[in-house]
């Protein structure tokens, strides 16, 4: 677990232990979200009369909530809130940020100059602030917080991603393949970008994490899903007014969340790239 | 040269900043349309009335006039007028920012702290297994949402071991677990930067130079290792005050506190699009003043860079 990868190893997948157990927690989650029933018989909308705030149970693993809504089944069916969020949010950055950072690396002069200072006023705003400027821009709901939160990565991506085409330009191969006579969108499409991809997909798996972090604040702030969609976020607020009798409420999906996080983070340096 | 780097900087700054509040200005005054409509709209006034109100508002000028006014304004501190509220937005910034910047302040103070602790157990600790576990602490302290760990810090502390009351706290106990909520995010970068410093100085020929020479292992952590590993974590201070005013909205939201953040939340729920503009653009001014210092003061504070650019 040290801090400062070997730089010749950074290519290469590690499959030590703990990133094992990031894919399998991943998959588990995304097991969730895709076949949620397969893993809980509850509705997660529907309460329970007179089993209102349960402590967790055979019967209710995780207990239930003040509506009598199983948990477990308000966070497996949460799943899918979130990481569709974070598909969404993942989606947006990647698409507008390495779309610029190749047009800024690519094209150069003025129109990088310009990329990089529309890039340098996205970072100057705290993530929080911008992602509350887009959300009132937007309006409150799930996939608007997402587009918010994926506008807040374009910069990140961005600026990898024109990196990536600066570095790989310089490169003998590039050289050669425009020496050969090749068009610029040819070159763009067959070498640099297949030689730009892992760096762009190692930082994409952190920017997930990041994502669901960023998302579940949002839903924790009431901007997200309205109730009583499931929603990691959303979850912990609800649970928050039961903390003196039910404190399994809030800590369960904030768990959950943690280890997403912590897994996407794991995976993201295992494909190696940026250094965290 | 000297100046001309510093003109150059200075113009740079001066130029993000301009964007900075461009942006904020499309986002929040000119995209939305009509602000000021659709919040009185809801009170059944009529067209006249509203007319009436948007004269007073400035809504009804075109755009690039309302550009030039809002932006003469913000030049001379008048930030316009919260829709909600109906007072001056530079009044109400005046009365949350002071609990906002203690609470920030505070945590990072915290957070420097611990990551401090963090870095010398993970890079000076005795055994190599502690190393090995403190060094994954920071990871962990990323993954953890702000706005939960104050729910559970208040939980352990309050609701299990009873040891913070809530009921009336004193002033302490009000601040004190905001502030370690806000610390632990924070802590995380500091740590790791920390740690990857500490390393690579250590790795550096003159260690090894000053250690064959007879130096101690206090005086090579003094004279080597503190220097060069704590300098760069200055360029860091930019982002750290974005996470920090991030973490310190989310944590007053958590602990019912007032300041900036409770502000920005009732400025979300309302449409309040004026003070959003003012704190998004006034954070923004302090993060590129922020970061022009940090660009500024290097070279004062590591001469090699100064020494470098005399000899290029």
């Amino acid at each position: 677990m040290s801090g400062a990868a070997l730089p010749l190893r950074a290519g290469l997948p590690r499959l030590r232990p703990g990133l094992w157990l990031a894919c399998a927690v991943l998959a588990l989650v995304f097991a969730w979200a895709v076949a949620p029933s397969l893993f809980t018989a509850r509705s997660p909308v529907e309460g329970i009369p007179g089993a209102q705030l349960l402590p967790p149970s055979w019967a209710h693993p995780l207990g239930t909530d003040g509506l009598g809504r199983d948990q477990l089944a308000r966070v497996v069916y949460g799943a899918r809130e979130s990481l569709a969020g974070a598909f969404v949010a993942v989606a947006v950055g990647l698409l507008l940020g390495t779309g610029l950072g190749v047009l800024a690396g690519a094209r150069g002069g003025w129109v990088d100059a310009a990329v990089m200072r529309l890039v340098d006023t996205l970072l100057a705003i705290p993530a929080l602030l911008l992602s509350l400027s887009i959300i009132i821009l937007l309006g409150f709901g799930s996939i608007k917080a997402a587009v918010a939160v994926g506008i807040v990565a374009v910069a990140q991506f961005a600026r990898l991603s024109r990196a990536e085409v600066l570095r790989v330009r310089a490169s003998d191969y590039v050289e050669a393949a425009f020496g050969s006579g090749g068009r610029f969108a040819a070159v763009l499409w067959r070498h640099v970008l297949p030689n730009s991809l892992t760096s762009v997909l190692a930082l994409a798996a952190l920017q997930f994490g990041s994502a669901i972090l960023a998302l579940s604040t949002l839903g924790f702030l009431g901007y997200g899903a309205p109730p009583p969609t499931p929603e990691w976020g959303l979850l912990i607020a609800e649970g928050r007014d039961f903390l003196a009798r039910a404190w399994w409420l809030t800590a369960s999906p904030g768990l959950v969340v943690v280890l997403v996080v912590l897994s996407a983070e794991r995976i993201g340096r295992g494909i190696g790239g940026p250094s965290p | 040269m000297m100046a001309r780097h510093l003109a150059q900087r200075v113009g740079q700054a001066l130029l993000v900043l301009a964007a900075t509040f461009t942006l904020a200005f499309l986002l929040l005054q000119a995209l939305p349309g009509d602000a000021v409509l659709i919040k009185f709209l809801e009170l059944g006034l009529t067209p006249d009335q509203l007319a009436e109100i948007r004269l007073a508002y400035g809504a009804d000028a075109p755009l690039w006039r309302q550009y030039l006014h809002t932006a003469g304004g913000f030049l001379t501190g008048n930030f316009g007028t919260s829709i909600r509220a109906g007072v001056p937005v530079a009044q109400l910034l005046a009365e949350n920012l002071p609990a906002t910047l203690l609470l920030a302040a505070l945590a990072f103070a915290a957070a420097s702290l611990l990551a401090l602790l963090l870095a010398g157990l993970a890079t000076l600790g005795g055994q190599s297994w502690l190393r090995g576990l403190v060094r994954s602490v920071p990871s962990l302290f990323v993954a953890v949402p702000v706005f939960w760990l104050g729910i559970m810090l208040i939980q352990l502390f309050s609701f299990q071991l009873g040891w913070i009351s809530i009921i009336s706290p004193e002033p302490w106990e009000e601040l004190a677990l905001p502030v370690a909520t806000i610390a632990v995010p924070i802590s995380a970068p500091l740590a790791q930067v920390l740690i990857r410093n500490i390393d690579a100085v250590l790795a550096e020929p003159f260690v090894a130079v000053a250690r064959a020479k007879g130096a101690s292992h206090a005086w090579v952590l003094r004279w080597h290792v503190a220097r060069n590993a704590l300098l760069p974590t200055l360029t860091m201070a930019g982002v750290l005050f974005g996470e920090l005013l991030g973490g310190a909205v989310v944590t007053e939201a958590v602990f019912g506190l007032n300041g900036l953040g409770g502000l920005t939340q009732q400025a979300v729920a309302n449409q309040d699009v004026a003070v959003l503009q003012a704190i998004v653009v006034v954070s923004a001014a302090a993060f590129v003043l922020i970061n022009l210092a940090v660009d500024l003061l290097y070279p004062v504070l590591d001469p090699r860079l100064a020494r470098g650019r005399r000899a290029a």
